[in-house]
C-alpha cells in the first residue's frame, strides 16, 4: 500500500523488537538458571551421603541406582510441565490441566483393570509391554475423550473443571469396585502400584518411556509455531489458515503420551504440571512456544529435583515428595482460581457458530 | 469476486440466513448494514469459512471456501471477527506478526517484515507495538487486530463491525484506509457497519440485510433514503443532503 512508513512506526517497531529480544532473553535466562539449579540438585542427589565406601563396587551400584531415579524424575518433570503448557494452549485457558481433567484417576483405573482382567501375573512378567499397553490405552482414551469434550459448544472453564471432577470420581469409583473384587494379594499389588512414588519409580519402563516421551516432545517441538497461532483461539487461528481441529488432536496425542509416561513412571501428580507451567508463565511472560517449552521443562525439573533432594536428605521424608508437591501445587491452584474470577468465567470453547472460540461469558452467567 | 448462492443457516431457535444470494465484483468497498440479529456476522462468517452454512455455495476469487485448503485461502482472504478476546499474553507486534502466518508459516522473511511495517504504519499502532494486548484499551486492541488483518495482505478483506470500539477520528481513518486499499491496491473489502453514515460516506455499494435476507443492494445514493432506512431499522430516519453524500439523522 502507498503508506509511507513513518518515524513513529519505525521507532515503535524498533522498540517492539527490543522488547521481543528482552522477552526471549528472559526466557533463556529462566531456562539456563533453572537448568543449572536442576543440574546442581542432580549432582547433589547423585553424590550426597553415599553410605558405601568410596571407590567400592557398592558405591557404584548406589550411584547407578540414583542416576536411574534421577533420570526418571527429570523425565516426569519435563513431561508434566510441557504437557500442561500444550494443553493450556490448545484449550485457550491456563486453568484446567490434563491431570485435573481426570487423567490421574484414569491411570488408577487402567492399572486396576490390568490386574483385574489379566491377573497379578500381568504386573510381573512382560512388565514393559504391560506399561506400553497401558500408555497406549490411556493415550487412545484421552484423545477420544478430550477431543470430543473440547469440541463441545459452550464449555466453560468451570464446567470443564466440574466435568474433570466427575470423570475423576467415576474412574476412581470403577477402580475401587474392581479392587473390591480382587483377591487380597492382587489387591496389595495394585495398591503398591497406585501409590507410585518418586523414590520407587518403575525404572524398567524408563528406556521405553524416555523414547515415547522423546517422540511426543519431538511432535510438540515440530508444531511450536503452529501452537503460537493456535493460542489465538480457534476462529482467529482458522482465519489465518490453521487446521485447528488437527492441531488440537495432535496436541492431545502428544499430551496424553507425555502424561501416560509420567504416570506410569511415578504415579499420578495432579497439580505439579500446573505449578511448573504457572511459575514459568510468571517468570517468562510473553514467551513464544519455542522459548516457553524449554523453559517449562527446565523449571519443572528444577522444582522436582530440588523437592526430592530437600525432602530426602534434609527432612528425611523421601516418601512424602508427591504429597508435599501436591499440597503446594494445590494451594497454588486454589489461589489462582480465587484470584481470577474473570478467568474462571472465560468460556472455554464455543462452537455455536460451527467454530470453537473463546469468549467471556455475559455478566451474571 | 465474492459470490454467495442460496446460502442458508439456521440455529436451533433462529434462522440466521435464509437463501442469501450475493454477487460482489472484485474491487470496491461494500458496506453490510442491517438491524441487530439480521445475520450480518453469520454471512461474513460463512463467506470467511469460519461458519459452516447448512445450504448454499460460497466462492471467493473463484475458490470454493469450503473445499479450498485453509492456508491457501488465508493468503487471499482475511477476516476480522466481531469479538476478539485472547486467552494468552501477546504483544501487539507478536499479534501483527502472526498475521503473516499464511505466507511464511511463522518464519518471517524480508517480505513479511515489510508487510508488517506497512500494516503498522497504516493503522498507526507503532507506539503500541511493544505493549501487551491485555493492557490496552478496547479501541487500541481493536486497532491491533486490524493491523494483523492488514499484515495478512489478502485481496479479499472482511471486517465485522471494525468501527465499534473506535473513536471518531480512528473510525474515519479506518474507513479512509479501507477506501485506499480498494482504490490503490485493488482490494475487495466488505465491512459491517452500524452507522449508515460511514457506509454512505465511503462505500461503493451497500448491501442491506434483514431477517436473514438481502433486502436491497445498491449505491449509497439509492439506499440512504428516509423511507428505506426507516423501514429497515423500524425507527424514523431523516436523510439530509450534505452536498457530498446523503446523511442519515436518527439520533433523536
Ligand atoms: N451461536 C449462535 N447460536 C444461536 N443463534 C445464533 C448464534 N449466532 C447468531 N445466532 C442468531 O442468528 C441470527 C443472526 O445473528 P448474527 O450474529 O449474524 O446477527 P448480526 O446481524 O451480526 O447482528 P449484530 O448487529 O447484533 O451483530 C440472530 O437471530 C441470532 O440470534
Ligand atoms: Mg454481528
Amino acid at each position: 500500500m502507498a503508506f509511507a512508513v513513518d518515524q513513529a512506526t519505525h521507532d515503535g517497531l524498533a522498540r517492539a523488537r527490543a522488547g521481543q529480544r528482552a522477552i526471549d532473553r528472559r526466557a533463556w535466562l529462566v531456562t539456563a538458571v533453572a537448568g543449572a539449579v536442576a543440574l546442581a540438585f542432580a549432582a547433589a542427589i547423585l553424590l550426597y551421603d553415599n553410605p558405601a565406601a568410596p571407590g567400592s563396587a557398592a558405591q557404584a551400584t548406589v550411584t547407578k541406582l540414583r542416576a536411574t531415579t534421577l533420570a526418571a524424575i527429570a523425565l516426569v518433570a519435563a513431561a508434566q510441565g510441557v504437557a500442561t503448557a500444550v494443553f493450556h494452549t490448545v484449550c485457550g485457558n491456563r486453568v484446567i490441566t490434563p491431570s485435573i481433567m481426570g487423567f490421574d484417576a484414569l491411570h488408577s483405573l487402567v492399572q486396576t483393570a490390568t490386574v483385574f482382567f489379566f491377573g497379578a501375573a500381568a504386573l510381573g512378567a512382560g512388565g514393559v509391554w504391560r506399561s506400553v499397553g497401558q500408555c497406549a490405552g490411556m493415550a487412545l482414551f484421552a484423545v477420544a475423550l478430550y477431543g470430543w469434550l473440547l469440541g463441545r459448544p459452550g464449555l466453560t472453564v468451570r464446567v470443564a473443571l466440574l466435568v474433570g471432577l466427575v470423570l475423576g470420581l467415576a474412574f476412581r469409583a470403577a477402580a475401587t469396585l474392581m479392587q473390591r473384587l480382587l483377591n487380597p494379594s492382587d489387591f496389595d499389588l495394585v495398591t503398591a502400584r497406585l501409590f507410585g512414588n518418586m523414590s520407587n519409580a518403575d525404572t524398567r519402563f524408563l528406556p521405553l518411556g524416555a523414547a515415547l516421551a522423546a517422540g511426543a516432545l519431538a511432535l510438540v517441538w515440530s508444531r511450536r509455531r503452529h501452537l503460537d497461532l493456535a493460542a489465538l483461539g480457534s476462529a482467529t487461528a482458522r482465519g489465518l489458515g490453521l487446521n485447528h481441529r488437527r492441531e488440537v488432536m495432535l496436541a492431545l496425542l502428544a499430551v496424553s503420551g507425555l502424561i501416560a509416561v509420567a504416570t506410569t513412571l511415578v504415579g499420578p501428580m495432579t497439580f505439579f504440571g500446573f505449578l511448573a507451567a504457572s511459575l514459568t508463565y510468571r517468570l517468562a511472560p510473553g514467551a513464544r512456544h519455542a522459548r516457553l517449552l524449554p523453559a517449562i521443562a527446565a523449571v519443572a525439573a528444577a522444582v522436582l529435583l530440588a523437592a526430592y533432594f530437600t525432602l530426602r536428605h534434609v527432612f528425611y521424608a523421601g516418601g512424602l515428595i508427591s504429597v508435599v508437591i501436591e499440597f503446594v501445587g494445590g494451594l497454588f491452584f486454589l489461589a489462582h482460581l480465587l484470584k481470577g474470577p474473570t478467568r474462571g468465567n472465560t468460556r472455554l470453547i464455543r462452537q455455536s457458530r460451527g467454530q470453537p472460540a473463546i469468549r467471556r461469558e455475559q455478566a451474571g452467567d | 469476486m465474492i459470490r454467495a448462492d442460496a446460502v442458508s443457516k439456521a440455529y436451533r431457535d433462529a434462522t440466521a440466513l435464509d437463501g442469501v444470494c450475493l454477487d460482489l465484483p472484485a474491487g470496491g468497498l461494500t458496506a453490510l448494514v442491517g438491524p441487530n440479529g439480521a445475520g450480518k456476522s453469520t454471512l461474513l462468517g460463512v463467506i470467511g469459512r469460519l461458519t459452516r452454512a447448512d445450504f448454499g455455495l460460497v466462492e471467493v476469487g473463484g475458490m470454493n471456501v469450503v473445499a479450498a485448503r485453509s492456508r491457501d485461502l488465508a493468503r487471499r482472504l482475511a477476516v476480522l471477527r466481531q469479538d476478539n478476546h485472547l486467552a494468552t499474553r501477546l504483544t501487539v507486534a507478536q499479534l501483527v506478526e502472526l498475521g503473516r502466518f499464511p505466507h511464511c508459516g511463522g518464519r518471517l522473511g524480508p517480505a513479511d517484515r515489510a508487510a508488517i511495517e506497512r500494516a503498522v504504519a497504516a493503522t498507526g499502532v507503532g507506539p503500541l507495538a511493544h505493549r501487551f494486548l491485555d493492557e490496552l484499551s478496547g479501541g487500541q486492541r481493536q486497532r491491533a487486530h486490524i493491523a494483523m488483518l492488514f499484515a495478512q495482505d489478502a485481496e479479499y478483506v472482511l471486517l465485522d463491525e471494525p468501527l465499534a470500539a473506535l473513536d471518531l477520528r480512528h473510525a474515519t481513518e479506518l474507513m479512509a484506509l479501507l477506501r485506499a486499499a480498494c482504490d490503490q491496491d485493488g482490494k475487495t473489502v466488505v465491512v459491517v457497519v452500524h452507522d449508515v453514515n460511514y457506509a454512505s460516506a465511503w462505500a461503493d455499494r451497500i448491501v442491506a440485510l434483514k431477517d436473514g435476507r438481502v433486502v436491497a443492494t445498491g449505491p449509497p445514493a439509492e439506499l440512504v433514503q428516509s423511507d428505506f432506512l426507516s423501514a429497515l431499522y423500524g425507527t424514523p430516519v431523516r436523510v439530509v443532503d450534505t452536498g457530498g453524500w446523503p446523511l442519515a439523522v436518527y439520533h433523536r
